[in-house]
């Protein structure tokens, strides 16, 4: 335990240590702040960026209520969003600045969303394996040391279930439907597979900020152990829709009980990171001009608040 | 920062989940007027139909008590347990009390 002669230090230490929340007035080192402000920014930008690849097929959707279902869990994309830019603002930082830092490419987003939906079964693996792997790494944060992400992400997995069975639930009609389904089901499988495991992170050996994160209570579990969760758990899956996972090296460990997987391309990993995905660019275009596109609403609204409380004011004074 | 939106204040949502129990506070909105916190509030925080009601209040209502000042704030309350019925240890042949 850090005995720091800070009064204010050493109650923020006693905090953590007694696996308690820091709520926005307590004093917190900068570092804490500035990791949570980054950390949660990040996680924000990456449910709005989100929306775009399922966006893709609202209006492709092969049934009424397969379009009304889609357009419920992009809504909750947004609103994940929402919850998110709400808690990183407890920090101090406005919500302005934040989407500034997302659309001028300061802050980066989750690079799974850096892929394309081809077809509707990606609508499918998406809802199966990123909403699956977004799962493993969101339980853990409920108990964030920071009360208000771990509120944000308490509500974010009440919602985030029906996301994964929604596309499990593509994912069992299109394996058990004609060839030319089953097909374009394994084909998204082939397509997403690697992408998701990706998704918790470098090798905890190379990760470099994952200590202090874990000392901090923002992080409980290294990249590993949860990627390994998320392996375990997903093989059986896979085998109930009669589809094989594209790595040859997969094959369960006796011994440990566990599923051991093929070596990981993390070159092509950070070279997505970077910039040089699929649709990267496709991605920032699409929500700086959906933010500059709705500009006029924003502007109306303003318009007619301070028009009305203008009023307001004029009948008061006449009033008076 | 420029922009319409940085005028808008920020609000804090509060949403009775069903008649009979009281508004708890879900979150935040940003909203120009009452009117849009509402809307706003209405899409953020019951799309599950958690709530019957919704309040929504400017942050900058809001009075907190001050971290720093609990140990003397509420310290009238430490050393009175006899508020608290089981502070009473009555004989067992006592019934309903």
């Amino acid at each position: 335990m850090n005995m720091g002669t800070d009064p204010a230090q050493a109650r923020f230490d006693e905090l953590i240590d007694a696996d308690e929340r820091i709520e926005p007035r307590d004093w917190m080192p900068d570092e804490y702040r500035k990791t949570l402000v980054r950390q949660i920014a990040q996680h924000a930008h990456s449910e709005i960026i989100g929306m775009q690849p399922e966006g893709n097929w609202l209006t492709r959707a092969p049934s009424l209520r397969r379009k009304a279902i889609l357009t419920a869990k992009v809504q909750d994309e947004a609103g994940h969003g929402l919850y998110l830019y709400g808690a990183a603002e407890t920090l101090g930082t406005p919500r302005e600045e934040l989407l500034d830092r997302l659309h001028t490419g300061r802050q980066k987003y989750s690079s799974i969303f850096n892929y394309p939906t081809l077809t509707w079964a990606d609508v499918g693996a998406i809802g199966w394996l990123v909403d699956g792997a977004a799962i493993m790494n969101q339980v853990p944060l409920c108990r964030c040391s920071y009360g208000p992400y771990a509120r944000a992400m308490i509500r974010i997995c009440k919602e985030e279930s029906f996301h994964q069975r929604q596309g499990f639930q593509i994912m069992l009609d299109l394996a058990n439907g004609t060839p030319a389904q089953r097909e374009m089901a394994q084909a998204a499988l082939d397509r997403w597979w690697w992408p998701s495991i990706m998704m918790f992170g470098p090798p905890d050996a190379d990760s470099v900020h994952g200590g202090q994160s874990m000392r901090w209570g923002i992080k409980r579990f290294g990249n590993d152990e949860l990627r390994q969760r998320f392996i375990d758990a997903t093989v059986p899956q896979a085998d109930l829709l009669g589809l094989t996972i594209p790595d040859p090296d997969l094959h369960l460990d006796e011994a440990t009980g566990h599923y051991d997987h093929g070596p990981i391309d993390w070159d092509h990993f950070w070279d997505v990171v970077k910039g040089n995905g699929p649709c990267n660019r496709s991605r920032m275009e699409t929500r700086v001009g959906a933010h500059e596109r709705g500009a006029w609403v924003r502007d109306a609204a303003t318009a007619y608040a301070d028009k009305r409380a203008a009023l307001v004011g004029e009948v008061q004074e006449t009033a008076a | 920062m420029t922009g319409a939106t940085a005028g808008w204040p920020l609000w804090e949502v509060f949403v009775r989940a069903k008649r009979g129990v009281s508004h708890v506070h879900a979150g935040t909105v940003h909203a120009p007027d009452a009117e849009l916190a509402l809307q706003n509030a209405r899409d953020l925080f019951t799309r599950r139909s958690e709530g019957v009601s919704l309040w929504v209040v400017k942050s900058s209502e809001i009075t907190a008590s001050d971290p720093d000042d609990r140990g003397s704030l509420f310290d009238p309350a430490a050393d009175k347990s006899f508020r608290h019925p089981t502070d009473f240890v009555l004989p067992d042949e006592v019934a309903n009390m």
